[in-house]
């Protein structure tokens, strides 16, 4: 709506310099024609505006600006006696030296060099599973599969918290009735996979589904051809379905690892009950928090956030560049 | 080209103009407001000027009421912004921002530095001190004075006494121990006797650990803003080696538990008789009655006693928790919201609900000398006189601690430690070598001088 008001602007610049349309039929045809031209063009400018104006103001608004002032934060670094001063790169210097971010970021780096496999075995094999059943139990499988990733992560990392708890908690009950002691998953020891579980629970219903809606795309007669050739069901999957499904495996993977080096719900709802095994600094992003919201330096917590875009832009472009040289990283 | 530069640059221009003009909105919206609308009570003298208030007391409703019926030149107008963290991290936003706080705020005693550093707290010295000073003991002032200020009206404390389990004390014989020496004995016996833990030392509770620490004499912060900049740290002092390594011997031997408090774990276990004791202050009992426990097969099994000693002969009394009123620089009328935090929580009616309640354990001095206050027979400890058994004594020789302007690092980089000490990566005296040169190292970030 903003952009109508200018409508009337373009024509002032006129004359001078002729769009690039223009340039064939400026020279022959009469002024008239080409303002009547240049008012087609601008009106459809203004639409071209005003389609995409809705977009641009959420775009500029809530994301351009945000980023901008906080990169600007970022530069400045607050202290209880000498107040706000200009540091430059001093924060982004600190916080790569900082313990407490760089044990994060060690943190979600391992964490993800062991999640990230796990959820796409998992999500691959039941997938490969639901593709090669065709029943109503199948259907209904898939359904209750995809049901975690319907629950809010909140919800999901509470009801985990207390599926954990040695005093009322299930798996206390079966080791309890073998005699034994349960393990604490929400110790310092165990937490590591406490987490894995949940979040493995939580999304590998959401990558079976986009698995499962790839292979569903691909050819039957690939499966009828090989078949005539002698491939048994086993050689199907390795060599067909795998292999088709290679660029939504990518996806799924680019995903979990950028959702996962910005892992903050789980571990901030499990610290509730566990804060002894998750200390603030436990991720990045829950270091950001603690530095933005605990400790009132908002500028230092702009500059860990930045440096964690840095290191999940990082990862993210070595994986694709490791996976974009060798075609198919499976194989 | 030239008409979408145009185009761009204008429809750009549009755009800041609207953010602008919206945040202007919200400028002017925000102080043109005489009166808040939002209170949770209702004002009953609308025509009276209005001071607004965060605080969390269970029975804040009723304490607001009883203070705007009985004055007829201000009125409060109450939020509950949260308990503890939440409400604080809140304020700590407000301040930032420089709008939005209250024009009083309910703190525990323990934040106070934190924000009166920041510059977000009024000192109450000239502004009716003196009319209320006589009401509480010198420890109470100290808990909320910063150097010379004093930066909160105190309310409630938290005198800490062992709440024991007389069934358990009973089938294993032991009597309650009154040094930590006969409480590491008498764990063992009940272990030995295949009997349940005999304590627990949370990592969720670093406030309650270092009630601990001075216990033993340690002084962990010197803090004065006279001293402009410099700050005292001693965390790995012999006292305090000397606690966390008692600690950490309790844990190794299993003796006692390591599980974060305040969880429903942890009450499920208490409930459970999973724990013989509970060190913990006065306000415990109302805590543990809210989330259930004494009231099944636990009912009447509950005593408390004096906290364990190190030195029999010269005893320490020590505080856990507690709040005040302070008055926020964002106040329009400082005075007048003194008048608030000193009035609010200080009549006979609010104080007796909230004592008879088990909501707060007040430390006003006029309740503290009742006989009634001092006799009450307590329903959770099956009629034992624990107030004048256990908590007066305690609050009365309590001497007040000096807490930090870094309160919030110390009290997560404490969290750490602990859990270091709870998972045998660390001995009591490296964690609290590693805890001084952590919460040393962040001092020296934030511009202090360490001592």
């Amino acid at each position: 709506m903003t952009a109508s008001t200018s409508g009337p602007v373009p024509t002032k610049g006129g004359g001078s310099t002729p769009l690039p349309d223009d340039g064939m039929t400026a020279s022959t045809t009469g002024d008239v024609q080409t303002t009547k031209r240049r008012r087609t063009n601008s009106r459809q400018n203004v639409a071209g505006w005003l389609f995409v104006g809705p977009f641009g103001i959420v775009f500029l608004a809530l994301l351009v600006l945000p980023i901008g002032y906080a990169l600007y934060m970022s530069l400045f670094q607050k202290s209880l006696i000498f107040g706000t001063r200009f540091v430059f790169l001093g924060n982004y210097l600190k916080a790569f030296s900082d313990p407490s971010f760089l044990g994060g970021v060690w943190f979600v780096l391992r964490f993800s060099v062991v999640l990230i496999p796990v959820q796409m075995a998992v999500s691959l094999a039941i997938a490969l599973i639901l593709d090669t059943v065709t029943s109503k139990f199948a259907r209904f499988s898939r359904l209750m599969i995809f049901l975690p990733y319907a629950i809010p992560t909140v919800i999901g990392a509470l009801m985990w918290g207390f599926l954990y708890s040695r005093n009322f908690g299930p798996i206390a009950d079966v080791f309890g009735a073998f005699g034994a002691s349960g393990p604490d998953f929400l110790s310092s020891n165990l937490i590591f996979y406490g987490l894995l579980n949940v979040v493995t629970w939580q999304w590998a219903g959401y990558y079976m589904i986009i698995l499962y809606a790839a292979l569903q795309g691909i050819d039957p007669t690939l499966y009828e051809a090989a078949r005539i050739d002698g491939a048994s069901t086993w050689q199907i999957i390795v060599r067909i379905k795998i292999r088709l499904l290679t660029p939504a495996l990518v996806l799924i993977l680019v995903f979990a690892l950028i959702g996962t080096l910005q892992f903050f719900n789980e571990p901030k709802i499990l610290q509730q009950l566990a804060a002894g095994a998750i200390p603030d600094d436990f991720t990045p992003n829950m270091y950001a928090y603690q530095q933005a919201f605990t400790l009132a330096n908002n500028n230092y917590s702009s500059t860990i956030s930045f440096a964690l875009g840095a290191v999940v832009f990082v990862c993210v472009y070595i994986f694709m560049f490791v996976t974009r040289k060798r075609g198919n990283f499976l194989s | 080209m030239k008409t979408k530069q145009v185009l761009a640059a204008s429809l750009a221009f549009l755009l800041t103009g609207a953010i602008a003009a919206c945040s202007g909105d919200d400028d002017s919206t925000g102080s043109n407001s005489q009166k808040p609308t939002n209170c949770t009570n209702t004002i009953s003298k609308p025509d009276l000027p209005v001071v607004t208030l965060w605080a969390w007391y269970p029975n804040t409703q009723l304490v607001v009421d009883n203070f705007n019926s009985q004055h007829n030149d201000v009125q409060v107008c109450w939020t509950n912004a949260g308990a503890g963290g939440d409400e604080y991290d809140k304020f700590q936003t407000a301040v930032t921002a420089g709008k939005g706080a209250p024009d009083v705020v309910m703190l525990e005693a323990d934040r106070i530095p934190t924000f009166q550093a920041q510059k977000a707290l009024v000192d109450l010295t000239d502004k009716g001190l003196n009319d209320v000073k006589a009401n509480f003991s010198a420890g109470a002032w100290k808990d909320v004075s910063v150097g010379s200020g004093v930066y909160g009206a105190p309310i409630d404390g938290g005198p800490m006494g062992m709440i024991y389990r007389k069934d358990i004390f009973d089938k294993y014989k032991i009597k309650p121990p009154t040094t930590w020496a006969e409480y590491e004995a008498a764990a063992q016996k009940v272990k030995d006797a295949g009997g349940p833990l005999f304590g627990d030392f949370p990592a969720n509770q670093p406030a309650y650990v270092t009630a601990l620490l001075y216990q033993n004499g340690a002084q962990p912060f010197a803090y004065d803003p006279a001293n402009k900049g410099e700050i005292g740290i001693k965390l790995n002092d012999d006292a305090t080696k000397k606690v966390l390594d008692y600690w950490a011997g309790l844990v190794k031997k299993g003796l006692v538990g390591k599980q974060d408090q305040f969880t429903p774990e942890y009450i499920s276990g208490v409930i459970g008789g999973k724990y013989a004791t509970y060190l913990s202050a006065a306000w415990a009992p109302g805590y543990l009655q809210g989330a259930g426990v004494g009231k099944g097969a636990d009912a009447k099994v509950w005593a408390t006693a004096p906290m364990p000693q190190w030195d029999p002969a010269n005893p320490v009394s020590v505080n856990w928790g507690g709040s005040a009123f302070s008055v926020t620089t964002q106040a329009k009328d400082p005075a007048l919201a003194a008048k608030v935090a000193f009035g609010v929580y200080a009549d006979d009616a609010s104080l007796k609900d909230g004592w008879q309640n088990q909501i707060i354990f007040p430390l006003n001095l006029k309740v503290l000398k009742s006989p009634e206050f001092v006799d009450a027979k307590v329903g959770f400890f099956d009629g034992q006189q624990a107030n004048k058994e256990v908590y007066v004594p305690a609050a009365d020789a309590y001497q007040g601690m000096t807490y930090t302007p870094i309160g919030q690092y110390y009290y997560s980089a404490f969290t750490k430690q602990i859990a270091a000490i709870n998972d045998g990566s660390k001995t009591g005296s490296a964690a609290a070598d590693a805890l001084q040169d952590d919460v040393a190292k962040y001092a020296k970030e934030q511009g202090f001088t360490v001592k």
